[in-house]
């Protein structure tokens, strides 16, 4: 990976809340090369969330650099690098789904007919056709959350950032969508950043999966996803996936995973 | 953007129109009886006098027979009320605007304008007789305003402030101005609130108007006609005239109602997303 081909590429980065009396993230650097779909899964409360608002420039670092395409986060965010994907679909009842996947053209002032037939496209990469005219209340969770992954990848961004976007959904749906994700994903090109709590969604989605330690959130270790691509159904059950998804799981019982669990059960 | 939205299969035009009629009916029936309790039960079995209640039949006739000077007077004071609700609703959304913009304003303001929105208001109605003329319609104008304002400012600061973080996170993602968040988000998701909020506030203006009558105000009003009526044991003209302030009050709350349909037009609740 050389450094100028880097989309992301992150510096000794920290962040403490409270005054600097919580560190949620110590010391981090990573880079993420063009092209590359890369995992960052950990414990809850680890700070991956945070790393993943904080390369957004949605929060700032305490300290240590985040650089986009050279720039920095800021920049990045002001020129409409990001395309970002919540838990939750965050979509607007008074919009219809294609409204909603418009939003982010409008805010870059494309003209109608350039919306109109961006949309189309969109629409047509997520197979919500007959849905364009529907408000998202009528769409299943599934569908909602199409629609907000084509808003976020209308524009085109050229990094997208995915916070936990099928925590909320059933194992059927999450399975689906994961292929989905996949394939759209080959399609565009795109450059992914991901975070879940799920290690077999992280193995079968990922280029690379990045394992946070317990707070405070560090690398705890870095795997590289050597599966083939394009991958299918079948890829849940190649051994190399469980290799892989007990490679990580080990790597995530030593960052301290198994601590946390007994907190949380303790409360 | 070819494909309509396409509405909740409802069943044909007829169907529906059958069901609410089915619907109707026993609201149709308590009616029926209500008038018919006032108009016989009331003065022939528990004989209540006139002055307490005079007879449907008496109310009614008064009704038509002096529309003319009734519903100028209802006009009258309907111009108040609605004057006072356009002046304290635009006022209300104004400042809630600002004190979603600048919380810390907002933070200071926003418990007196709880405290406020507690007080009987109404009391003030001979204060602003004093500040504006007792004859002049805006000591009627303002008492509506006052009314009207401050449910209306805490519904729409409610209704600002209450967009969800992750909402202001893929706006500020956007790299969107504060303008832009207030056009595309802030406002329409503050629409609902605001709206049952006026809904309440055109109630208010009516009553605000009315009762900023009976502290003394211009002959040609409701409020005088309804009082100067009971002082000459004209109760049917009394009757006739609340009747004429209730009409206006239903039609003031309908419009509002109506423009909130449109204007919800993708509500869930509007849509009926509920069957």
């Amino acid at each position: 990976m050389s450094a100028n081909d880097a989309v992301v590429s992150i510096r000794r980065l920290s962040k403490a809340f409270g005054g600097g009396r919580v560190t949620a993230l110590q010391d981090i650097s990573l880079e993420v090369a063009r092209g590359e779909f890369v995992s960052l899964i950990g414990p809850s409360g680890c700070g991956k969330s945070t790393l993943l608002r904080i390369v957004g420039d949605i929060i700032e670092p305490t300290s240590g650099e985040v650089t986009v395409n050279g720039k920095t986060a800021r920049r990045a965010r002001l020129d409409r690098d990001y395309g970002i994907v919540f838990q939750s679909p965050v979509l607007y009842d008074w919009r219809t789904v294609a409204k909603n996947i418009s939003l982010p053209l409008e805010m870059l002032g494309w003209d109608r007919a350039r919306r109109t037939a961006r949309i189309k496209e969109m629409v047509e990469l997520v197979e919500l056709e007959s849905f364009e005219g529907h408000h998202p209340w009528q769409l299943s969770g599934g569908m909602q959350q199409r629609v907000s992954i084509a808003r976020a990848l209308s524009f085109e961004p050229a990094l997208l950032l995915m916070d936990e976007p099928f925590g909320a959904l059933d194992e059927m749906t999450r399975e689906r969508l994961n292929l989905e994700l996949l394939r759209i994903w080959s399609e565009t090109g795109s450059t992914v950043v991901f975070v879940t709590h799920s290690i077999s969604e992280a193995v079968f989605l990922s280029t690379r999966v990045v394992v946070l330690s317990a707070r405070p959130g560090r690398i705890a270790g870095i795997v590289p996803v050597d599966l083939a691509q394009p991958r299918t159904a079948a890829t849940r059950e190649d051994p190399r996936f469980f290799e892989l998804v007990t490679d990580v799981r080990e790597r995530l019982h030593a960052g301290g995973a198994d601590e946390v669990l007994e907190e949380a059960t303790l409360e | 953007m070819s494909v309509m939205a396409q509405p909740i299969p409802q069943g044909t035009i007829v169907s529906r129109v059958g069901r609410r009629a089915q619907d109707w009916i026993p609201a149709v029936v308590v009616f029926g009886l209500g008038i018919a309790a006032w108009q016989w039960l009331i003065p022939d079995v528990f004989h209540v006098q006139r002055f307490l209640l005079p007879r449907f039949s008496a109310v009614m006739s008064t009704f038509w027979h002096e529309r003319g000077t009734l519903w100028s007077a209802g006009w009258f004071t309907f111009k108040e009320a609605v004057a006072g609700f356009a002046l304290g609703c635009s006022v209300a959304l104004a400042i809630a605007v600002v004190l979603s913009r600048w919380k810390r304003v907002g933070g200071a303001f926003m418990p007196y304008a709880i405290a406020a929105n507690a007080i009987p208001i109404i009391a003030f109605a001979p204060i602003t007789n004093a500040w504006f003329g007792l004859l002049s319609p805006w000591s009627k104008i303002v008492i509506a305003a006052v009314l009207c304002f401050f449910p209306v400012l805490v519904n729409a600061l409610r209704g600002l402030t209450s967009v969800d973080p992750e909402s202001l996170e893929l706006m500020r993602s956007y790299a969107a101005s504060e303008r832009a968040v207030y056009r595309r988000v802030r406002i329409p998701t503050s629409l609902p609130f605001v709206f049952t909020a006026l809904k309440v506030a055109s109630v208010l203006a009516m009553i605000g108007a009315v009762v900023g009558d009976y502290f003394g105000g211009s002959t040609r009003s409701l409020g005088v006609q309804v009082q100067s009526s009971v002082s000459l044991s004209q109760f049917e003209t009394a009757w006739a005239a609340i009747l004429v302030a209730s009409i206006l009050g239903i039609a003031f709350y309908t419009a509002i109602a109506v423009v909130e349909r449109f204007a919800l037009a993708w509500h869930p609740s509007t849509r009926g997303a509920s069957e």
